[in-house]
């Protein structure tokens, strides 16, 4: 199913459509931003040098720092009277960024996210628990409006109170979860302690995102509470949730490309890359009025896919998130992403993806360790069967990394969990 | 003739231990003979306490990794040598000991000492035979 036949609309069309709202938007930046046109201007080149969807290269890219330095509405396009709602993301390096949207921009979103729920198998007839949080965060309100426009029923338990969540699944018989995956595996590990079994749930569907997961975790998620999760994917500065998301193909996410163009670039030189080849995703938004993002470097880490897909969608597809640059860790030189480790220990079977990375250097070396739960049911009374099973998730990694880790086996539910975005990372490297 | 005895993974952490005997504490719980293994990283506490399958359900709904492991009791002659011996009969009948350790209260005259065989029912056949003495599970955790 389509919630609108645009995202079928052949791929030439598309372009034209495109090229227009791009030039538009730059036309618009242009005339209501002075940020972005003393930066074009700084590179020589106007609106009128957008001449084909190629040209997007040559504008100035835009960063999260950019929104910083120009706290709190230095890019807005509009003043507080056409402004009708803002969001801010979590400022945990200093002022958070805030981002505001028109009365048509609230319309759009909730058109994009109701073509996400759509895209997933959601109809009308579904009952949409949103365990996103509501408030400054996009997550919750995002979906709420999307699922609201679908014309479904909405479940607005935003995030946290975890029996409450499950009691209210049962209850109100619950078809679809809509929260961060990590917190989907938190429901299903409390719902086995609970002794509750997605036997005694009606969900069907999951709508999963906000940060990245592996392939490995979304099969536990599916076995765990018996659903189809499907992976969303959005970002603030863009929009929030409904920027893209994958369909029932599970083979990428569809990006809604009449109102974002999704770029892929090398994150070192910021040069766009292949279609097919790894790098970071970059977007512009062409329909937004409020809050315009001129080549906004995303610094997640993705592929590009422009074949029309067995859905029958046009609209290109991202390959699911493999990590964010900015989580990217650099050990000896060599790229890591958590989501790779997590894939190893899913491999693996033995334990539970609840782990932690913890990043030393000592004598000048970068030492990783991975810390990992052990399960009750994994435990043997012997030493060496431990040690053996340590040695065991150490080579599994080792092989996924190419590179040497330190393995530790913690307690059962030491690791703190997440409600929102899981930490993964203890990096003690600059602190010393 | 099986004794149960609690098993429990526990990080090389500061506090652990003391926060597992509080917990059984609270419980009433008493342990009556424990013994650590421990690595650089982490350990293995094994208790003997007057409740197993108590310890075992509280101890699991606490979070801990915690088994029920079989292992045996055994009289040892409280002489010189008298442990001697018996590890003498163990060794030549093929049974191979995982750990052992003594337990503080005496059985009668004798020393008592936890023992983990890898195959605790043929072990406990043979121990017989060779007229090894043994407890069973409720005289040890009446002691």
């Amino acid at each position: 199913m389509v919630w609108n036949d645009i995202e079928k609309m052949d791929r030439e069309q598309l372009n034209e459509l495109q090229l227009r709202r791009l030039q538009e938007t730059v036309r618009w930046v242009w005339d209501k931003v002075p940020p972005y046109r003393q930066r074009m201007e700084a590179e020589g080149i106007g609106p009128e040098d957008i001449k084909s969807l190629d040209d997007l290269a040559l504008l100035p890219m835009t960063t999260k720092d950019d929104l910083r330095d120009n706290y709190p509405f230095g890019l807005f396009a509009v003043g507080p009277e056409e402004i009708v709602r803002v969001h801010a993301s979590s400022g945990t390096t200093g002022k958070p960024t805030v981002v505001g949207y028109t009365q048509e921009d609230i319309q759009n979103w909730a058109e994009v996210m109701a073509r996400t729920l759509v895209c997933g198998g959601a109809t009308k007839n579904d009952v949409v628990q949103i365990a996103y949080g509501y408030g400054l965060f996009t997550g919750g309100l995002g979906v709420h409006y999307g699922a609201e426009r679908l014309g479904a029923t909405v479940i607005p338990t935003s995030a946290g109170h975890t029996r409450r969540q499950i009691m209210l699944m049962q209850d109100l018989k619950t078809t679809v979860l809509a929260c961060t995956p990590s917190y989907a595996l938190y429901l299903a590990e409390t719902m086995g302690e609970l002794g509750i079994s997605s036997r005694d749930l009606s969900l069907r569907l999951g709508f999963l995102g906000a940060e990245p997961w592996s392939d490995a975790m979304r099969k536990q998620i599916e076995a765990a509470l018996g659903i189809d999760a499907i992976d969303i994917y959005g970002l603030s500065e863009i929009m929030g949730p409904g920027v893209a998301s994958e369909c029932l193909a599970k083979d990428g996410l569809h990006v809604f490309e009449d109102h974002f163009i999704a770029e892929v670039v090398d994150p070192v030189t910021g040069k766009p890359v292949e279609d097919g080849l790894q790098g970071e995703l970059v977007f512009t938004t062409i329909t937004k009025k409020g809050l315009p993002m001129i080549r906004y470097r995303t610094r997640d880490i993705t592929i590009l896919n422009r074949e029309p897909c067995s859905c029958g969608r046009t609209h290109a597809r991202i390959r699911k998130v493999l990590g964010r640059t900015d989580d990217m860790l650099i050990i000896r030189g060599v790229n890591i992403f958590p989501s790779q480790i997590e894939e190893a220990l899913l491999a693996m079977g033995h334990t539970e993806p609840h782990y932690v990375l913890v990043v030393d250097r000592e004598r000048g070396l970068d030492e990783l360790e991975v810390w990992v739960e052990l399960t009750r049911e994994a435990f043997i009374d012997e030493v060496r069967r431990i040690e053996e099973l340590e040695r065991q998730i150490k080579r599994g990694i080792e092989e996924t990394l190419g590179i040497g880790v330190q393995v530790r086996l913690v307690e059962p539910k030491t690791i703190a969990r997440s409600e929102g975005k899981a930490k993964r990372i203890i990096d003690r490297r600059e602190i010393k | 003739m099986k004794v149960k005895q609690l098993s429990i993974f526990l990080e090389n952490k500061s506090g652990r231990l003391a926060a597992l005997s509080r917990a059984l504490a609270e419980q009433n719980i008493n342990i009556r003979a424990l013994s650590l293994a421990d690595t650089a990283d982490f350990g293995i506490l094994r208790l003997i306490v007057d409740d197993p399958e108590k310890g075992y359900a509280f101890l699991k709904k606490e979070g801990f990794a915690v088994r029920l492991t079989d292992v045996l009791a055994v009289r040892v002659p409280d002489r010189p040598g008298g442990l001697a011996e018996i590890l003498d009969a163990i060794h030549q009948r093929g049974l191979n000991v995982e750990y052992m350790y003594a337990f503080v209260e005496k059985a009668g005259d004798d020393a008592l000492v936890i023992v983990r065989i890898d195959d605790p029912d043929n072990a406990i056949g043979i121990l017989q035979e060779m007229g090894v003495g043994l407890l069973t599970g409720d005289e040890v955790y009446a002691l």
